[in-house]
């Protein structure tokens, strides 16, 4: 039965018959309408972000922590504006969102109104979907459907843009029994003659790899992939989107492949014989230079989305489905080759893969200068907020060291920005996460440099009671854009003197936004400091890590180049023997 | 691998925005329309473009997958030009005096076009055909002076009986 309600207040309802449980947003003009039903709702939070970027990326956490659609709230003009990034790096790492923004009303869309900005126009390209709703009895569907396409197929931001004169129209309002999508159809259920022709590769396979992506946790399938793993004994390595899809201390995992991989995961790729692709895309950062990536290599490719299969890299064996359900199918059709007597020796393969693992493994030099090594403090960061803590990077440095010296063994406990690098995703992003999964540690990792972007976040944290910890790896500098200013512009460090361990104090700022602000320079205060920090569970806590600004990552390959350039460290070229393929 | 000219047939929603949706992903995916065609179509809620693109075989795979990834994108076939009728309209404003009027006239009906207006010292011209018929009369016409020139996108269907808006799309507007 319909009911008749304010355009406003059937929004309201709508996000309560989704089952949202919190929007990040900020209030303005357009939006205002919203807010007033929104002030009354009994299962629906607001929390009031300081800015909408923050709104964003805290959607985006918390859809990471917790699987379900991360949604936020912002108004017309430059609120929407705001949201731009967290969208197009929702759209590049896959993470449902729905973005809700105000838009001036319907009379006035095209009169460069104020606070008019045409964000359908402007998110076209990065979300999966947008709408303008034009009548206000559509808001009900529209919301039905913005979340069904978030959430399914390959999971994305979806827009819902709202004029102010809908949001006040009187309407009326029912819940649509089905969902007007004709020409939306996720293919989930793989291909059988496919999944047969992907196991027929696996089992005869002498060099195979399980490539793992993010689209593993998407399709929540890590139990699965484990079963696979262990069934066929075969190498993993996974995807800086895939870390904790499979556990760091598993001895078949070799580890992160790509541009900061390990020699053995980025080498076992190159010499590999067959590629078990599993939601993931081929990224540049994971295949260096394309035409040299894993020459010798057959490929399996299985996506949800048919458009990645074939994209970078041809495959031979394409499976569009879920990879939940890909993975047992070709574990129980692996199975059945088994027990067939089909099955390949793959010991050879494993010697060499055992050789590369122990000739070089993950590690790094104390400094010489006596500053304190930062990947010492992840290390230990890692070890003592332990494998059930969520960590939530920035981009940097900081990032590739969080994703190589944390050992991750839970799935969605390593969240990051990947596809898009998005400088300031971590406080904001940790503060989402941390809603979502209250009962978890959350510690955002960021660096210097990210941390200026989006701090003020933490003001949002103190007053909602958000009890997020951030370590500061304070080197003072852009430090990945410095690194590659050492490496290829001959050390001329253009730009990327930040002076952050003199300006701002970060412990005063934390203590300024109602957080605690912590301080450690020496190795000796490490694990005191992080101890210390984990303690307090009733406010935020601010750790600033000063560390020395030399320190590097490696192993690296350098963009555009192939994986077979790879360096250990810096001149440091592992050495493979001639039989080795 | 060669560059050769597809013709894709489009059936999305009638639904405001879906021709930016379409001609956005062609551009920021890096490819180049030649012609685009859109109307509607005998179902109410259904229009139909007609896209021709220069492109290599590969990247046209990759165009239409990301294609059929648009919500609003309803189906897409591609119309090989021997199984299917495509054609061009163009009106042709070309110079004709006393003089030279009876030449234009005459090449207008070798072409089995027809002059839709005259005035004094010109008249326009229409023509439908193939890309290369219309070609082919414009270079005849060109040096009587064509003093204006427009030209439609192509349309095309397939031949046969086959209808690509079949018993699918009827059974799901239908529910």
């Amino acid at each position: 039965m319909a009911d008749s309600l304010t355009g406003a207040e059937s929004l309201v309802r709508s996000l309560e018959h989704v089952g949202a449980e919190v929007v990040f947003g900020i209030p303005g003009g357009a939006i205002l309408p919203a807010y007033d039903p929104l002030f009354d709702s009994k299962t629906v939070r607001h929390i009031l972000v300081r800015h909408e970027q923050g709104g964003g990326h805290a959607a985006e956490g918390y859809a990471q922590a917790t699987g379900k659609v991360g949604v936020c709230m912002a108004t017309s003009g430059p609120g929407a504006t705001n949201l731009v990034t967290p969208i197009a790096d929702a759209y590049m790492d896959s993470v449902p969102i729905v973005a809700i923004t105000g838009q001036v009303p319907s009379a006035s869309i095209g009169t460069d109104a104020f606070q008019e900005a045409d964000i359908v126009g402007i998110t076209m390209p990065i979300t999966k979907h947008n709408f303008l709703v034009q009548h206000v009895d559509e808001i009900p569907k529209t919301i039905a459907a913005a979340f069904h396409l978030a959430s399914t197929g390959r999971p994305g931001p979806v827009l819902v843009d709202l004029p102010k004169d809908i949001l006040q129209a009187q309407g009326s309002f029912s819940w649509p029994a089905s969902l007007d999508l004709p020409g939306y159809h996720p293919t989930t259920r793989p291909h059988a003659k496919q999944v047969r022709e992907a196991a027929k590769l696996i089992a005869s396979a002498k060099r195979p790899v399980l490539y793992v992506g993010g689209g593993v946790l998407k399709a929540r399938g890590s139990a699965q992939l484990r079963q696979l793993a262990e069934l066929t004994g075969i190498p993993v390595v996974t995807t800086l989107m895939a870390r904790g899809a499979f556990p760091d201390s598993h001895p078949h995992h070799l580890g992160m492949p790509g541009m900061h991989g390990t020699v053995a995961a980025v080498t076992a790729l190159q010499k590999a014989d067959l590629l078990i692709t599993l939601g993931a895309r081929f990224d540049d950062r994971v295949t260096g230079k394309l035409d040299s990536f894993a020459p010798h290599a057959a490929v399996i490719h299985a996506d949800i989305d048919p458009a990645e299969i074939g994209k970078n890299r041809t495959a031979d064996v394409p499976i569009v489905g879920d990879c939940r359900e890909t993975i047992a199918d070709l574990t129980v059709a692996v199975q059945e080759l088994y027990t067939a007597g089909t099955r390949a020796d793959i010991t050879g393969w494993w010697k060499q893969v055992d050789g590369w693992r122990e000739t070089y493994p993950l590690g790094y030099e104390e400094p010489t200068d006596g500053s304190l090594a930062p990947q010492h403090v992840i290390t230990r960061l890692g070890q003592i907020a332990g494998p059930e803590a969520i960590y939530v990077s920035g981009v940097g440095q900081h990032q590739m060291w969080a994703s190589q010296f944390i050992s991750y063994e839970n799935p969605y406990t390593w969240l990051n920005s990947g596809g898009a690098g998005t400088m300031g995703y971590s406080v904001p992003a940790a503060m989402g996460a941390k809603v979502g999964r209250p009962e978890a540690t959350v510690w955002a990792i960021d660096g210097d440099g990210c941390f200026q972007m989006t701090n003020q976040e933490l003001v949002t944290c103190a007053i909602e009671g958000i009890p997020i910890k951030v370590a500061v790896i304070n080197n003072g500098n852009l430090g990945m854009v410095r690194q590659w200013q050492t490496l290829f512009y001959g050390g001329r460090y253009s730009n990327t003197n930040l002076q952050s361990k003199r300006i701002p104090d970060f412990v005063k700022l934390a203590d300024a936004m109602g957080c605690v602000g912590l301080r450690c320079e020496t190795k000796g205060d490490v694990d005191a400091t992080i101890e210390k920090a984990m303690a307090i569970d009733d406010m935020p806590v601010v750790v600033d890590f000063v560390v020395g600004e030399d320190a590097m990552v490696w192993p690296m390959v350098a963009a555009g180049t192939s994986n077979d350039e790879i360096l250990a460290a810096r001149d440091t070229r592992p050495v493979w023997g001639e039989d080795d393929v | 691998m060669a560059v050769t000219r597809h013709t894709l047939s489009v059936l999305v929603e009638d639904k405001p925005g879906v021709l930016a949706r379409v001609a956005a992903l062609f551009s920021r995916r890096g490819f180049n329309i030649e012609s685009l065609a859109v109307g509607p179509t005998e179902h109410a809620t259904v229009s139909r473009m007609t896209i021709a693109v220069a492109v290599e075989d590969l990247p046209l795979e990759q165009v239409i997958k990301q294609l059929n990834k648009l919500v609003n994108v309803l189906k897409i076939v591609e119309l090989d030009p021997s199984a299917s009728v495509q054609r061009e309209l163009v009106l042709i404003k070309v110079r004709a005096d006393l003089t030279t009027r009876s030449h234009v006239l005459e090449t207008v009906q070798l072409f089995r076009a027809k002059v839709v207006d005259v005035a004094t010292d010109a008249v326009t011209v229409e023509a439908t055909g193939t890309a290369e018929k219309l070609a082919a009369l414009i270079k005849v016409l060109e040096p009587f002076g064509i003093r204006e020139l427009v030209q439609s996108g192509m349309v095309a269907v397939g031949r046969g009986p086959r209808s690509m808006t079949g018993s699918e799309l009827r059974l799901r507007s239908a529910s």
